[in-house]
């Protein structure tokens, strides 16, 4: 079953096309990872599907669903949760309120306050900073300001997990452990679509994966489709120079 | 040791609070009328300070526009008050109050920062011009008489509006709604796309402080008897709780009502004693509370508590 689709999908900003008449789809379960240079679009294709910015041309559907036009807050509460590629935690709330702010607004039925705070305490534990969970936000490292923001979509109960470059600026060690993460989140049967530019992370766990560049999608496959085509490594490495010989 | 020391505290406090309350209530049998009038001054001031810190504490949205809100009270006193008895005049102000915050909100709150500010303080500005006009031009008058009712029902009124907005203010800091609120303050983005209603979450709360200084204003009304455009609307009212609340400290919600009680008892003790010297005396003790006092009084007294308990830990 496709869980995401979208046709035609367009943003300029001016005159600049960021995502150009792109098609994509997303089957349930499946991890998808969005590759491409800096600028390729990447961020501004996960800004429409969470409805941060709103596509000049375009429909996106969310379980057959036209989302199109929604406001961000209900494509949260639909099943659609994203963390950003520059950390967006609430600095001065203890790490346990992050994740308790995901569970009161990103769930569609109300849930108890204590409820609540079981579920917040169990998504730690998932996530392993449940050691941190009185320690406010800020206070916390850059990999672990990370988790915390993919424990707080977590806890929307999402479908649909968007993570944007979850490790970049991460050490080997940290990389490894965001890779380990985010084996067991599929392993609970989430669909995720992950921008990275840790190739090795990329290869290792996605299904698919699609490469933007300027604005427009130009390659997709399997990941060993994807290092052997041609079009790609023209993207990353250049033409091959005829010049010299 | 711990225990009972705690459960001491956590009777203290309660007990202190009901002995200030019942005192409160009944200051008009044996307080003197000064006393009395300058509490309710006092309470005026606490309730535009704790709504003002309602919405512009957590989110961070510094509101200038407090005294548009309460001048819309002042007007629907002295428009209704011969017409309706005085707590539907009073709910009718803060409504009136309500809906126009309401509209300026759906306008105005994509702004942020410095954009925001001056918005709001254009809107007193305007207000209190657009009604001078309409006064003179169309309704042919400058003032305003506004049915009086004696000081001891004013002073019962407003302790019931300030008993109201701290139980209203305690209430949304406590509830989930006051963790989106901080939410928004810290990062909106963040908090639309964790689920949080953020456009309806901030325009309802502000409409919910304006509803308490529109209601501060119609029961102010009823005391000054007359009333014009440049009382009504007057600019320093919309300066007054924000200064209040920083002097004060939003962290806590005893922050404002402190700050405001406070900084109300010195400025009218500076004005009978130094009426020459007041603004002076006034201005260099602001400085000095936004130079050495970041988080406010409250911050002072976290910090001073702190040294105490650690203190006697080291003795132990």
């Amino acid at each position: 079953m496709r869980i995401l689709e979208g046709s035609g999908v367009t943003k300029y900003f001016g005159g600049l096309a960021a995502v150009s008449d792109v098609d994509f789809h997303v089957e349930q379960g499946e991890v998808v990872g969005l590759i491409g240079p800096n600028g390729a679009g990447k961020t501004t294709l996960f800004n429409l599907i969470s409805a941060a910015l709103s596509p000049k041309s375009g429909t996106i559907r969310f379980k057959g669903i036209d989302i199109t036009g929604f406001k961000p807050y209900k494509i949260c509460r639909m099943g659609v949760a994203r963390t950003f590629q520059t950390v967006k935690v609430f600095p001065n709330m203890p790490v346990l309120q992050n994740v308790i702010l995901g569970i009161y607004f990103g769930r569609s039925p109300r849930v108890s306050s204590s409820e609540a705070s079981k579920s917040a305490l169990e998504i730690l534990e998932f996530v392993g900073l449940s050691r941190m969970k009185d320690a406010a936000a800020r206070d916390l490292t850059l990999a672990n300001q990370k988790r915390l923001e993919v424990a707080r979509a977590l806890a929307a109960h999402p479908e649909l997990l968007l993570l944007d470059e979850i490790m970049a600026g991460l050490n080997p060690t940290e990389v490894a452990e965001a890779m380990e993460l985010i084996i067991r989140i599929r392993k609970k049967g989430m669909t995720i679509i992950m921008i990275e530019h840790v190739m090795k992370a990329i290869m290792k766990l996605c299904d698919r994966i699609m490469v933007l560049h300027h604005g427009r999608k130009i390659a997709e496959g399997t990941p060993q489709e994807i290092v052997n085509s041609e079009k790609v490594i023209k993207v990353y490495l250049g033409e091959r120079s005829h010049a010299g010989r | 040791m711990n225990l009972p020391k705690a459960i001491s505290t956590k009777r203290i406090v309660p007990g202190l609070l009901v002995l200030l309350l019942l005192l409160l209530a009944f200051s008009p049998l044996y307080a003197t009328r000064y006393a009395v009038i300058l509490l309710t001054s006092i309470f005026m001031f606490i309730v535009l300070t704790v709504s003002w810190t309602v919405f512009s504490g957590p989110t961070g949205y510094v509101s200038l526009a407090p005294a548009a809100f309460f001048g819309a009270g002042v007007y629907t006193s002295a428009l209704l008050g011969f017409v309706l008895p005085l707590p539907a005049v009073i709910l009718i102000g803060g409504l009136a109050s309500s809906c126009l915050a309401l509209v300026v909100g759906a306008l105005t709150l994509r702004l942020r920062g410095i954009y925001f500010v001056m918005f709001t303080f254009g809107l007193v500005e305007f207000l209190l011009h657009f009604v001078l006009w309409w006064e003179v031009n169309i309704t042919g008058t400058t003032g305003r008489v506004v049915p009086t009712v004696g000081n001891t029902v004013v002073y019962y009124l407003m302790l019931t509006v300030l008993l109201i907005v701290i139980l209203a203010a305690y209430l949304i800091k406590h509830s989930r709604y006051g963790l989106a609120l901080q939410s928004i303050g810290e990062c909106e983005e963040a908090a639309a796309h964790t689920g949080v209603h953020v456009t309806a979450l901030k325009i309802t709360t502000f409409a919910l402080s304006a509803f308490f200084m529109g209601a501060a204003g119609a029961i102010m009304a009823t005391r000054w008897t007359y009333i014009d455009p440049r009382i009504a609307f007057n600019p320093v009212l919309s300066f007054l709780p924000v200064l209040m609340a920083i002097f004060g400290g939003t962290g806590q919600l005893y922050g404002p009502v402190i700050g405001a009680a406070i900084f109300t008892y010195l400025e009218e003790f500076l004005i009978t004693r130094f009426p020459y010297y007041y603004m002076l005396i006034f201005g260099i003790i602001m400085v000095f509370a936004i130079m050495y006092l970041p988080e406010g009084l409250v911050g002072v007294t976290q910090k001073l508590w702190k040294r105490i308990s650690r203190g006697k830990h080291a003795d132990s």
